[in-house]
């Protein structure tokens, strides 16, 4: 993996640079000594580092307006970052660039509960928002592992997916509004309380975009009711086929789980020796399905999904009896990361999304790659979905070790592609899959993307190295022949 | 506006739709890009060469069910798509309109067209937008270049969300010519509870306890007597109607729980199956409005504020979406039906007597030309479609 080549003229001009953002932030909202910047050198994706020029941590949108402003007439580049939980390396430094950290924007502004809806800073955590709303019998829908930790503006940028997501949706699925800064320090509103704003839908183009194409300083969630009750099921099979089969049967009997996973027979094992909840060791697959909803139908949809799980053979059954054990249900699927974290020095999470009917085929296809690269793998996946989540176990101190890793989850990801599928369901394409965003996407699909990025980033200075695998210069992309008065594509045939 | 002297071009490859955009690209000529061609009498069109239509662009290229997920392309008529969905118990959870009726077209709304304009019923308080369940494409950029983005599964977050960009672009930046969407199980049952004889501001603050509680309301709306006449409420009075819909036993569980919540609002009616049905169909054609010649306007506001936009605006008005959502017919000015409703913080779609949208200002304004730009730079498509007026 390899980022964009730095300017050594940008590095040389660090004094300058630390001395107007210290202008704009003063006191110890600029950091620039080498310790202090060591936390800041990677995300969640560790394997790649990289110490930034400095860090900027602003407070107020005029600020982050006048470091972007300042930073776009000086040329200097501009990684945002959140709580830097990123899995695909979205917030990962250059060498010649600035971070722009969110994590002074923690507040909640305002919960609007007669319009159903928040407005909060994007440095508040995800379970910040449910945590400031939940006394009132409200929670927000979208639960990334990493809710603890990761941000709001992180979740926007990323657009943040989650357990839950089968019922209840994506990031963008539950935004309606948020104030951005462009590179250009321009600042604007996109969206609102209401559910329908003028224009384009900018919001939704913003969401998802990887802190290409603004920085988020201001967030308007939509917030629900919690459900009246919710049951979990534990269900371990002998195949991967049965828990497979299982999957579309419920969802073809009108059911939509509000959590339907599935982990292997590895990430089983890992997972309850970390946490040891039950889960059935010597089970190939795991399902664990959430029903929420009213009682009477939590109650009739559990014993329809037992029926349904029996009938292709599972053999171990377990429904949850408390509020307690629900949660027990998921926290080995929660911990499945630092569980396999202790069963191998290092791991790469994937995070393809395939047409769920191929999965006994995928993870046939994944074992023999896991085989033929002499490395281990454990699969989680968000089943309901599709979106599969294999671990790959390396050791970054043996040489060759990272390498391989990489070359194995370019493999999944391609194997997801060519099934139908896509590279990434909710990590983001970052610096991990960049350069596989070919196996999806031909030039020209590439360049209409790149263009967005220019409407909103002409200089190329938001984030750049990310998403695209090569980043052509605006000009380039918008070229439109004019001769003699006349527009003409003369590339394209003619009759 | 509709020039009807030019002939309608029905391309069926997506290779024609690219060789007609070049063309009209590179000659300076100018293409209205329609659908159904149901919605064109919304809003203003300056002057165009050539009218392109998707409707022979017919084919259902794969449909999924146990995936969720439907690829077609966009000339399929939404009244076939939501017959083959309903073959499998499914349907488009978003509840698209067809407004044919409420505009005074003819003709049938397809697919694409419903998600150009990205147009949604009363279930969007519950299920979301059409831009919500828009999952990928295949389209002809006003560049003349023929691209895709998303993908064909539920769940992506690979480069941009195009779709939702493409949602509600009223064909200004490309032309659809193949979409895939997610479709979600249809309920087994719905049960729809009415109150009766509530003045704007009780209804709302009703409307308000029903969806903060947890009864998974998934339509919410509110009739003023003179709306509520019709079959098959045939109501004196007001009416506000919340409805409950999926499994059996969770309705009936839901609606109990309802009734007990709102026992302060006084008698508390319920239509079944058909007749909620048809009352929901009724609201999400707005056929209360239907042949009324007044300036109509759709405005998407705050819900809790919902009551307020039509209050300053005197006219007639009856709400969706748990008062997020008013449509009103007034002879009010557009400047000040757009003042108004920016003032509570929405935002004011008229469908029949002044300009659809409102100007682009400022440097969002700004922002969306160069969004518009990067897919049109020439204009080709849909000139002035969606360029504001006052």
């Amino acid at each position: 993996m390899k980022m964009p080549a730095p300017d050594p003229e940008l590095i040389a001009r660090k004094a300058e640079i630390v001395k107007a953002l210290r202008r704009i932030v003063p006191g110890e909202g600029v950091v620039s000594e080498p310790a202090g910047l060591v936390p800041f050198e990677s995300d969640g994706l560790s394997a790649y580092r990289q110490t930034p020029i400095a860090v900027v941590l602003p407070e107020t949108t005029a600020q982050v307006s006048d470091i972007l402003r300042w930073c776009q007439a000086n040329g200097v580049k501009v990684v945002p970052r959140g709580a830097g939980t990123s899995l695909s390396g979205g917030a990962l430094p250059l060498a010649d660039g600035v971070v722009l950290g969110l994590s002074k924007f923690n507040r909640v502004l305002e919960v609007d509960y007669a319009n159903r809806c928040a407005v909060v800073q994007p440095g508040v955590t995800n379970l910040g928002v449910t945590a400031a709303v939940e006394a009132n019998g409200f929670y927000y829908a979208p639960d990334p592992s990493s809710q603890i930790a990761c941000t709001i503006g992180g979740n926007v940028a990323e657009n943040s997916g989650g357990v839950h997501c089968l019922k209840y949706g994506l990031t963008t699925n539950n935004l309606l509004g948020c104030e951005l800064v462009l590179m250009s320090g321009e600042v604007v509103r996109l969206g609102g309380k209401a559910m329908e704003a003028d224009g384009y839908d900018l919001l939704g183009l913003v969401t998802g975009s990887e802190g290409l194409l603004g920085v988020v300083t201001e967030v308007t969630v939509r917030i629900l009711p919690k459900p009246e009750s919710a049951k979990a099921l534990l269900l371990g099979f002998a195949t991967v086929e049965g828990a497979a089969a299982t999957v579309g049967d419920i969802i073809a009997a009108g059911v939509i789980p509000a959590g339907l996973e599935m982990m292997d027979s590895p990430a089983i094992r890992a997972a309850e020796a970390f946490v040891g909840v039950g889960y059935p060791v010597d089970a190939a697959a795991l399902l664990i399905v959430e029903l929420d909803g009213a009682e009477a139908e939590c109650i009739e949809l559990t014993e329809q999904v037992r029926t349904l799980a029996a009938e292709r053979g599972a053999n171990f059954v377990k429904v949850s009896g408390s509020e307690a054990e629900r949660l027990a249900f998921w926290a080995g699927r929660k911990a499945a990361f630092p569980a396999v974290g202790r069963i191998a020095p290092d791991y790469f999470c994937m995070d393809g999304t395939i047409p769920r009917a191929q999965l006994p085929h995928v993870l046939t296809r994944i074992s023999q790659l896991s085989a033929q690269y002499g490395l281990g793998v454990a699969n989680v996946f968000h089943a309901g979905d599709g979106n599969l989540h294999p671990l790959i176990l390396y050791d970054a101190d043996i040489p060759g070790d990272l390498d391989k890793a990489e070359a194995f989850g370019a493999d999944i990801l391609k194997l997801c592609v060519a099934v139908g599928g896509v590279l990434t369901g909710e990590h983001g394409v970052g610096v991990e899959k960049r350069d596989l965003m070919g196996e999806m996407f031909d030039a020209t699909d590439l360049a209409c993307q790149q263009r967005v990025k220019c409407a909103f980033d002409p200089g190329l200075l938001l984030n750049p190295g990310k998403v695209f695998p090569t980043l052509h210069r605006c000009a380039e992309l918008g070229r439109v022949h004019v001769h003699r008065g006349k527009v003409a594509f003369p590339e394209l045939p003619r009759f | 506006m509709i020039d009807t002297a030019l002939r309608i071009l029905k391309p069926t490859t997506a290779q024609e739709v690219q060789t007609l955009v070049a063309e009209a690209g590179a000659a300076a000529r100018h293409i209205e890009v329609i659908g159904g061609g149901t919605k064109r009498a919304i809003g203003t069109l300056d002057p165009v060469d050539q009218v392109i239509s998707t409707q022979r662009l017919d084919r259902i290229v794969d449909y999924a069910p146990d995936e969720l997920v439907l690829t077609a392309q966009p000339g399929v008529r939404l009244a076939d798509i939501e017959k083959l969905v309903a073959s499998r118990g499914q349907m488009l959870a978003f509840e698209p309109p067809r407004w044919t009726r409420l505009v005074g077209a003819r003709g049938e709304p397809t697919l694409g067209g419903v998600l150009a304009t990205n147009l949604s019923g009363p279930r969007r308080i519950r299920a979301g937008a059409a831009r919500d369940h828009f999952l990928g494409f295949e389209a002809v950029s006003g560049r003349g270049e023929l691209f895709k983005a998303g993908g064909k599964v539920v769940k992506n977050v690979t480069g941009y969300d195009l779709m939702k960009l493409m949602a509600g672009s009223w064909g200004t930046l490309a032309v659809l010519t193949e979409v895939t969407i997610k479709v979600l199980p249809a309920p087994r049952k719905e049960t729809t509870l009415l109150l009766f004889g509530l003045p704007d501001v009780r209804a709302s603050e009703a409307m308000a306890l029903a969806m903060n509680g947890p009864f998974e309301v998934s339509g919410a709306a509110h009739l003023p007597a003179f709306a509520a006449h019709a079959r098959p409420l045939k109501a004196e009075m007001s009416t506000t109607a919340l409805r409950l819909d999926g499994f059996e036993g969770s309705v009936a569980a839901r609606v109990d729980a309802l009734a007990v919540a709102l026992k302060g609002y006084g008698r508390i009616d319920a239509l079944e199956g058909d007749h909620s049905r048809q009352f929901w169909s009724q609201i999400r054609e707005v056929e209360a409005f239907a042949g009324d010649p007044r300036p109509l306007w759709r405005l998407s506001l705050p819900p809790a504020a919902g009551w307020r936009g039509p209050h300053g605006l005197p006219g007639d008005a009856l709400y969706d979406w748990a008062g997020g959502l008013a449509w009103l017919l007034t002879e009010e000015p557009a400047q000040k039906v757009r003042a108004v409703t920016r003032s509570l913080g929405g935002h004011a779609l008229c469908l029949r007597g002044a300009a659809a949208f409102g100007p682009r200002e400022g440097a969002l304004g700004e922002l969306q030309d160069r969004v518009k730009a990067a897919f049109d730079p020439l204009g080709v498509l849909n000139p002035g479609r969606m360029e504001g007026a006052p």
